[in-house]
């Protein structure tokens, strides 16, 4: 077991300062659903306004130079974070729009490799976040493509048994969670990708709660793109990651037209700019890509792997002091093999919404209810739980306060 | 502590022993509201003769608040005419809004001005309303059923 020095790093994030209820101090154990920021991205992002101002790619002028500088510099620190190539990198607004942008692009076409038609199918899991399953839906909603899709085991794993059926000839699509948002399990994405590729299908992987949280690297993933959001890993708002192969970028359609996405226009027509350029029409989120840039340097200097082995700790300690409390159910698995520090429990006779409310007064921050996978739900015969997760700021204490504050809830609502 | 202005004793009375809970196979109009931000469903029937509500069951999933609101609003509305219903009914949504600024009208709410507590958290405002909603619905439908 090894652990960070959390005292110092929470001296890097203001937010730490603040008193919540009852004058207690944060316990935020809700960085599945956005993580905070430390001093060194808010102070990219301040610099870049008060230094560098200007429309990237655009102007003549000594802030246009050096704020495209920066917004690439961005850039090129995602794809050495990924293990890409700095043009494989698109900047979106958020993974969701990453999702979006993808399954757009195969609707756009009618051509190659991203046409679909009746009778193709898109694979995606039951364990899906919202983001990562309605576009998909939609997608085969408006090419006549048909939706399948991987359950999941009564353990919280996804139920892999069935692979052999599930990816054929008609497989064209295979879009799946790196690491579920709810019950924290890790999939096997090589394994899944290796076998698609053997169809002939794209792989792409909602990367939203691994790339924060564990080293990652494309070159030996096998997905064809991956999608994140720089919220989820210390980075503002406002900025997410579409990565793609290169030679499929250049075959895919835009989704998105307008400013800075062409290569030459005409009143009857136009032609596109290569990636990434295609896909980022419009001023893009400038500060916010170069927040990530700082956030991402920040995670680095502290190290991936180092963060990980932290998280599995954090989980380990949580996973064993969960399962002491009578009437709490632990939905996932009980133990920290390819599993991250996301756990979702539910608590006999107390809604997931009103456990919140009375961890809210102990400072404790927690997410409830479905947590954008409504599906997972039905599959857990649950309207929703309760669900801690954690990052690098978060030590032992904090597990403790949630336990001292689950055992106070259940007090409260006179459970025992 | 703050917590016991939103839970008093009375909302968790009615969460514990729900009134009205149970759908009824007889009905006028059957609905079902969802809370899509945390995933709360309720399924409401209302059975109406001659503008009168005469019988109102519901069956669902959801916290204290939401449970305990819908019990108390079944059995307030129970054998009254649409009119005094949508009466109580905008009388709770208004007592919803106030920010903590109404108690409510106890002749009107009875156990549901326990409720009040609920309008200064801005996110349980919805899980109280829940229920509420759901009958307006099926009253309005109802009703312009009725006059066809
Ligand atoms: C697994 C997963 N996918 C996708 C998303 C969507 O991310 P965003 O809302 O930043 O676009 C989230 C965020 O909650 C997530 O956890």
């Amino acid at each position: 077991m090894s652990l960070l020095d959390v005292a110092a790093i929470k001296a890097d994030f203001p937010i730490f300062d603040k008193k919540m209820r009852n004058d207690a101090r944060l316990v935020y154990l809700d960085s599945g659903a956005t993580s905070h920021k430390p001093q060194q991205v808010l102070d990219a992002e301040r610099t870049f306004y008060t230094q560098h101002n200007a429309a990237v790619h655009r102007g003549s002028h000594l802030l246009a130079e050096e704020a495209s500088a920066a917004y690439e510099g961005a850039r090129e620190i995602v794809s050495h974070f990924i293990g890409a190539d700095v043009d494989e990198i698109i900047f979106t607004k958020s993974a969701t729009e990453s999702l979006n942008l993808l399954a757009y692009s195969f609707s756009n076409t009618n051509r190659g490799v991203f046409a679909l038609k009746p009778g193709d199918e898109i694979l995606v899991s039951e364990m899906e976040h919202h983001a990562n399953l309605i576009p998909w839906q939609q997608l085969a909603k408006r090419t006549g493509a048909t939706l399948t899709w991987f359950g999941t085991t009564d353990e919280g794993r996804l139920d892999i048994s069935k692979i052999d059926s599930l990816i054929s000839t008609r497989t064209k699509i295979v879009a799946i969670t790196h690491q579920s948002n709810v019950l924290g399990s890790i999939n096997p994405i090589h394994m899944i990708a290796e076998k698609a590729h053997t169809v002939g299908a794209l792989v792409v992987v909602d990367a939203c709660q691994s790339a924060p949280h564990f080293a990652l690297d494309v070159s030996t993933l096998d997905a064809d793109f991956i999608a994140f959001s720089g919220h989820k890993m210390l980075g503002p708002t406002g900025i997410g990651v579409l990565w793609g192969r290169a030679a499929l970028l250049a075959q895919m359609e835009p989704f998105l037209y307008g400013g800075s996405m062409i290569e030459s226009v005409t009143m009857e027509s136009a032609t596109w700019a290569p990636a990434p350029r295609k896909f980022e029409a419009g001023v893009p989120n400038m500060a916010q890509a170069v927040g990530l840039g700082a956030a991402i340097n920040y995670l680095q200097a502290i190290g991936m792997e180092k963060i990980h082995d932290h998280e599995v700790a954090l989980t380990n300690y949580a996973l064993s002091g969960l399962q002491t409390i009578k009437g709490l159910r632990i939905f996932g698995p009980l133990d920290t093999v390819d599993r991250g520090g996301v756990i979702s429990f539910a608590l006999d006779e107390i809604h997931p919404h009103d456990a919140g409310q009375v961890l809210d007064q102990y400072g404790i921050a927690v997410r409830t209810g479905h947590h954008c996978a409504w599906p997972l739900m039905r599959k857990f015969g649950v309207a929703g739980t309760t669900r801690a997760s954690f990052y690098l700021y978060n030590d032992l204490s904090d597990i403790d306060v949630l336990i001292d504050g689950i055992a106070a809830t259940q007090k409260y609502f006179k459970v025992s | 502590m703050e917590l016991d202005s939103l839970y008093q004793e009375v909302i968790l009375d009615h969460y514990k022993h729900p009134l009205h809970k149970g759908l009824s196979t007889e009905k006028t109009v059957q609905v079902h509201h969802v809370n899509p931000s945390c995933g709360d469903e309720i399924t409401l029937n209302i059975l109406l003769q001659d503008g009168v509500v005469s019988d109102v069951t519901w069956d669902g999933v959801g916290c204290s608040i939401s449970q305990a609101s819908v019990s108390m609003m079944s059995d307030l509305v129970h054998g009254k005419s649409l009119d005094e219903a949508f009466v109580i009914v905008d009388s709770f949504s208004e007592l919803m809004s106030s920010k903590g600024s109404l108690q409510g009208d106890e002749s009107l709410l009875e156990d549901a001005v326990a409720l009040a507590g609920v309008s200064k958290f801005p996110a349980r405002v919805k899980c109280a309303l829940l229920g509420w909603m759901a009958f307006k619905d099926a009253a309005i439908q109802g009703r312009d059923g009725e006059k066809i």
